[in-house]
């Protein structure tokens, strides 16, 4: 008994080992520094000086840090949002398509999504540039030109194209698990099929709802490279201040303050999703 | 089964919207003019133009470098967490840390890794990039892999045990077959997620090495450049091919599962 839990641990320690102290290394160490520093001052020359003071989230509050922040909020619920109106109908199609039909259909929504993620950017930028194909299609109309590239709705269409696969898919599996018996019934009772979707579909798909809201949310509000591709650098979000703290102006207790306010802006959101789904 | 016809308006406009601007590269790529936006013929003389630029071909190098290492040590130490997880652990605790890395923001992992080589006076390049690029491949390998594991049936370790070999023989001879494909999906997913990764090769690159996406990153941010229509498609056609390889390498690892 003795030897074969001895040999259990030691089991244990060969698999785990490895795979936890690189983890250890390279995340949490990371992490406890980006932590910390939030904490020490910017040195005169770009440097650090490891002396405490609060002065970091002083700045943070600034009025200008906050309408940053309140910007990012804005441009990835608007995405988010989008996602989700056009991903639940899409999802729902999908999960009631005949099965060889279904595979196809979700093979379709994911490629594009492992194509590299700075050229499907560089190819909104033709399609919405100024004599793009968008307003091409647009003068066939005796509309336009208008001015399509570096503002906030090209944010939003290139967050969204980047991550509408990660809506879809939650989405189709929450769906696909639903028993159809369920709405014969509720339609058996009586209800209308709007009924039957507001009061048992939805419900049920709930959960399916607020992860892939979650999916979408989250890599949107921490983006720099998309407002900085498409929207030419003149939105500013919470991701392009992260970035300029640490690349441009060197300033990594700034930078790692406004990495922590990131995080702490997701961990609520995580806990208001986990609450959100088991209250459904 | 029924399908409202009305649903299929959003889901072919979500197909337009995801293939669009994917057409336009291709189409354009072949474009004999110098425009960005109208075609004026058919050429190949984009491709010609990007097979004579260095700073792609390097930037494809090391892209290379760095899939081919990260996908190595994060499969084998991926593989290792998730046996170790799913057999020899209970602890929920320990499940959330190996997933951290997967969920964490990119940016958040990016600027503390940029910070720990900085303090740890790690020479950033492309050994930098390998080994930021298995902390969050890992993480997916061994969500993978444990998928697999719980699928599988313990008892054939126990009799293996019972039948007197020892944890590695069990462990080579018997769990690894059954995770094969697992393993092989978790690989692949691997190389395709640090082929395309951006920000953290940005950040932890230094100013000597490119990545590929660092390359294009820098060639279309001050403006429109053909030759990356011509890129853009080459790896459109990689990525499309991976994909259905391993689509299909799923489906023949289900149909043995079912037999």
């Amino acid at each position: 008994m003795t030897t074969s839990r001895g040999r259990h641990r030691l089991g244990a320690l060969v698999f785990l080992a490895p795979g936890l102290t690189y983890i250890v290394v390279l995340v949490l160490v990371p992490l406890a520094l980006v932590l910390s520093f939030t904490f020490f001052q910017r040195g005169r020359f770009g440097g650090v000086i490891y002396e405490f003071t609060t002065e970091n989230f002083a700045r943070a509050i600034d009025p200008l840090y906050l309408g940053v922040v309140g910007t990012s909020l804005k441009i990835a619920a608007l995405t988010t949002l989008i996602a989700l109106a056009l991903g639940y109908p899409t999802a729902y199609l999908i999960a009631r398509l005949p099965r060889r039909w279904k595979t196809i259909a979700l093979i379709a929504i994911v490629l594009p999504f492992w194509t590299n993620f700075i050229i499907r950017m560089y190819a909104w930028i033709i399609l919405l540039n100024g004599p793009g194909l968008v307003n091409s299609g647009f003068e066939l109309f005796g509309l336009g030109p208008y001015e399509l590239l570096y503002n906030q709705g090209a944010i939003v269409a290139g967050l969204l194209y980047s991550y509408l696969p990660l809506m879809v898919l939650p989405l189709y599996a929450a769906i696909e698990k639903l028993d159809p018996q369920l709405r014969e019934a509720s339609a058996n009772l009586g209800a209308s099929g709007f009924t039957t979707f507001r009061r048992v579909t939805l419900p049920l798909t709930l959960p399916g709802v607020l992860t892939g809201s979650m999916f979408v949310f989250v890599p949107s509000f921490a983006n720099f490279v998309i407002p900085e591709m498409l929207g030419g650098g003149k939105t500013l979000m919470v991701g392009n201040l992260i970035r300029n703290e640490f690349l441009k102006a060197r300033d990594w207790p700034f930078g790692s303050t406004l990495a922590t306010a990131l995080v702490a802006v997701l961990v609520l959101l995580l806990l208001a999703q986990a609450w959100a789904a088991r209250r459904a | 089964m029924r399908r409202p016809r009305l649903l299929y308006i959003p889901f072919w406009a979500t197909l337009v919207f995801l293939y669009a601007p994917i057409a336009v590269l291709v189409v354009m790529s072949f474009n004999s003019g110098d425009s960005a936006y109208t075609f004026e013929g058919f050429s190949l003389k984009w491709y010609g133009v990007l097979a004579e630029n260095e700073r792609v071909l390097d930037g494809l190098v090391n892209t290379l470098i760095v899939a081919a290492g990260s996908t190595v040590l994060a499969t084998v130490l991926g593989t290792l967490l998730a046996v170790g997880l799913a057999r020899h652990t209970r602890s929920r605790s320990l499940d959330a840390v190996a997933l951290m890395p997967a969920v964490l923001p990119d940016l958040v992992l990016a600027i503390g890794l940029l910070m720990f080589y900085g303090l740890v006076q790690f020479t950033l390049g492309v050994t930098s990039v390998i080994l930021a690029h298995a902390v969050f491949s890992m993480a997916f390998v061994a969500a993978v892999v444990r998928t697999r594991l719980t699928g599988a049936d313990p008892s054939l370790e126990e009799a293996s045990r019972d039948l007197g070999a020892g944890p590695v023989t069990t462990f080579v001879r018997v769990t690894l077959p059954q995770l094969t494909p697992g393993i092989v999906a978790g690989a692949l997913l691997a190389f395709t997620l640090s082929l395309d990764e951006f920000v953290i090769a940005f950040f932890t690159i230094g100013n000597l090495e490119q990545t590929l996406p660092i390359v294009i990153y820098s060639m279309v941010r001050f403006g429109v450049e053909p030759q990356i229509n011509a890129l853009g498609t080459l790896l459109l056609l990689v990525s499309f091919t991976a994909v259905i390889i391993g689509q299909r390498m799923t489906r023949i690892g289900e149909a043995r599962a079912q037999d």
